[in-house]
């Protein structure tokens, strides 16, 4: 055979191989993760892992249920402060911006995307914390350190922002000339065609940037870990302190050698989340990749 | 008539409130890098970044984390180039060798996708529990192999992207003058030089801002970082570690971490923006 035909094999051969490692390197995480967790859930109940309340590792109480809602509450908060914001900057600089503007603003948003978590967690603690338990606690009455599911969801919104808006921006993108042009012809204002036509029509795009903001918000550790509060309890005030899943593992996998099911909770608790955002991933992923499909 | 003032004042406030929330957004840039260069800039100073810790560094007394930017740049510079290593081969078999539109190359381009929005924090987890299982203690080696798994998706997808802003004709082109698929790959891989260069720094900036992965994984340590199979001390990590101390000179200390973080940070990017309007300019 051809000296060039055998490369063209050999290459073909030794990249089929690292894909297939590193296929198999997250399938095998997969299942580290479930026969890890096995232990717990041979101990208890699926069903009542993920209600109870209470979590005593000492006692052999593992309730999840505290960390699933700080997860919750966080990242409701930082949707409810993220979508709206980001659909309406979004808008504005696919329908009335000018080239030179997105051409600023959108390179922003990637240094936005490239600061470190750990650097949102310092600015949360030095900035968001204090203003909240100085300035906007006390206006309702509460009296806070700050350190709370509000100021994680607030970090957490700056966190989604670029990636909700880097992909409403593209899917804005993709509407159609022909029905803007149709709407407003008809003699319907900017904003009517925009509510009317364009944010309809891109709303499958749009969900599934909010589900990929949602699957990111989900994972993040270290930045709101700084400054949740971290106390195992059910948030029931935007001014209560959180515990989210992912400080959970962070906060408590170097010491759970001595307990038992404690590492087995852990990885629970990972698996968990692997799961949900594998599925968050995979949803929005399919639909954009559809939408992608379509445009062309 | 007052209906057409109606949706006209109403088409205003839109305009206004998206402004807004457009202003706000960006703002948010500036008001962080802002806060972390007020707080940490009078703590910053030679000494900071050029030393070790010395005794009662974590009292206040002197020293600096110069481990920790060696420990950071190791630990980053090592995993982007394996990531790099193991990532452009896998982008360049799903583009070149599988057959375009069939399922395997769906099923691999949203595999990478899915795994690129996997969070550190279970992979750090999982390499952890593995280290375990197997008997080696928390080290750069740990650090380096979770950081690598959690930048090669970044690194094919980036790539992935690149590959496909080649023109169509132009792979048609080069395999009927007889190439083989290889032969076309480097020619490509030429083409969009510049890109990789972005791949990597991408993979680069968020290998050594990572603290869930390493947390786990990399330990901690005082020490200039020697051997791999040693605890070693990661930027982010001190910075974390730095901040949760009550002491206000160790507090302080920890702004002006963050402040020589972000300074790395920036310099990526920028380097990053550069290269990309290279990219740019560099098509046909």
């Amino acid at each position: 055979m051809n000296w060039r035909l055998i490369k063209d094999k050999l290459a073909q051969r030794s990249f089929a191989l690292l894909l297939i490692l590193s296929i198999v390197v997250i399938l095998l995480i997969l299942v580290g993760l479930v026969t890890k967790s096995v232990p717990l859930l041979k101990a208890e109940h699926l069903f009542n892992i993920l209600s109870g309340s209470v979590w005593s590792p000492m006692k052999g109480d593992f309730g999840f249920l505290p960390f699933i809602m700080g997860t919750v509450w966080v990242t409701m908060v930082s949707l409810v402060i993220a979508v709206p914001l980001c659909v309406l900057a979004s808008v504005y600089l696919v329908e009335y911006a000018s080239e030179t503007l997105r051409r600023l603003v959108l390179p922003l948003m990637n240094v936005l995307a490239a600061i470190p978590p750990v650097l949102y967690g310092v600015w949360g603690v030095l900035f968001v914390v204090p203003i909240l338990s100085e300035y906007i606690a006390p206006v309702f009455g509460v009296d806070t350190t700050g350190y709370t599911v509000f100021a994680g969801g607030i970090v957490l919104a700056v966190m989604i922002f670029p990636i909700m808006i880097s992909i409403m921006v593209e899917v804005l993108q993709t509407i159609p000339q022909e029905l803007k042009a149709a709407s407003l012809s008809l003699g319907a204002t900017k904003w009517e065609t925009i509510t009317k036509v364009i944010l309809i029509k891109a709303k499958p795009g749009i969900i599934a940037a909010i589900v990929l903001g949602v699957s990111r918000a989900f994972g993040e550790t270290i930045a709101v870990l700084m400054v949740c509060g971290n106390i195992p309890q059910l948030p029931k005030s935007l001014f209560d302190a959180g515990y989210p899943l992912p400080a959970l593992i962070a906060n408590n996998f170097g010491e759970m050698m001595s307990i038992p099911l404690y590492d087995s909770a852990l990885m629970f608790a990972a698996l968990l989340l692997f799961v949900l955002i594998l599925g968050f991933n995979l949803i929005s992923r399919i639909i954009l990749n559809r939408l992608e499909e379509k445009a062309q | 008539m007052s209906n057409v003032k109606k949706r006209l004042f109403k088409e205003k406030l839109a305009k206004a409130a998206m402004q807004l929330s457009g202003m706000l957004i960006t703002g948010c840039l500036f008001f962080i890098v802002g806060t972390i260069l007020y707080k940490g800039l009078p703590y910053l100073s030679w000494e900071m970044i050029s030393q070790t810790p010395q005794g009662g560094f974590y009292i206040g007394k002197d020293g600096g984390i110069f481990n920790a930017i060696l420990g950071s740049l190791y630990l980053a510079t090592v995993s982007t180039a394996l990531a790099t290593l193991i990532g452009i081969p896998i982008s360049i078999y799903v583009h070149m060798y599988v057959k375009s539109g069939s399922f395997l190359e769906r099923a691999c381009k949203l595999l990478f996708d899915v795994l690129f929005g996997i969070p550190s924090i279970v992979y750090g987890a999982i390499a952890f529990s593995i280290m375990v299982w197997i008997g080696i203690r928390a080290s750069l080696l740990g650090g380096i192999i979770t950081i690598t798994l959690l930048t090669i998706p970044i690194v094919v997808r980036t790539i992935d992207e690149l590959l496909k802003t080649i023109p169509i004709d132009l792979k048609h082109v080069t395999f009927s003058l007889g190439s083989t698929r290889w032969e076309t790959a480097k020619m490509f891989l030429r083409y969009i030089k510049p890109g990789i260069f972005t791949a990597v720094l991408l993979a680069f900036g968020r290998a050594i801002g990572d603290v869930a992965g390493v947390l786990l994984t990399t330990g901690f340590s005082d020490n200039l970082p020697k051997y791999i199979d040693e605890p070693a001390a990661t930027l982010p990590l001190a910075i974390f570690f730095q901040l949760s101390s009550p002491i206000p000179e160790v507090q302080g200390r920890a702004y002006a971490s963050a402040l020589v973080l972000t300074f790395i940070i920036l310099t990526i990017v920028i380097c990053t923006h550069l290269l990309a309007s290279k990219q740019q300019k560099h098509k046909i």
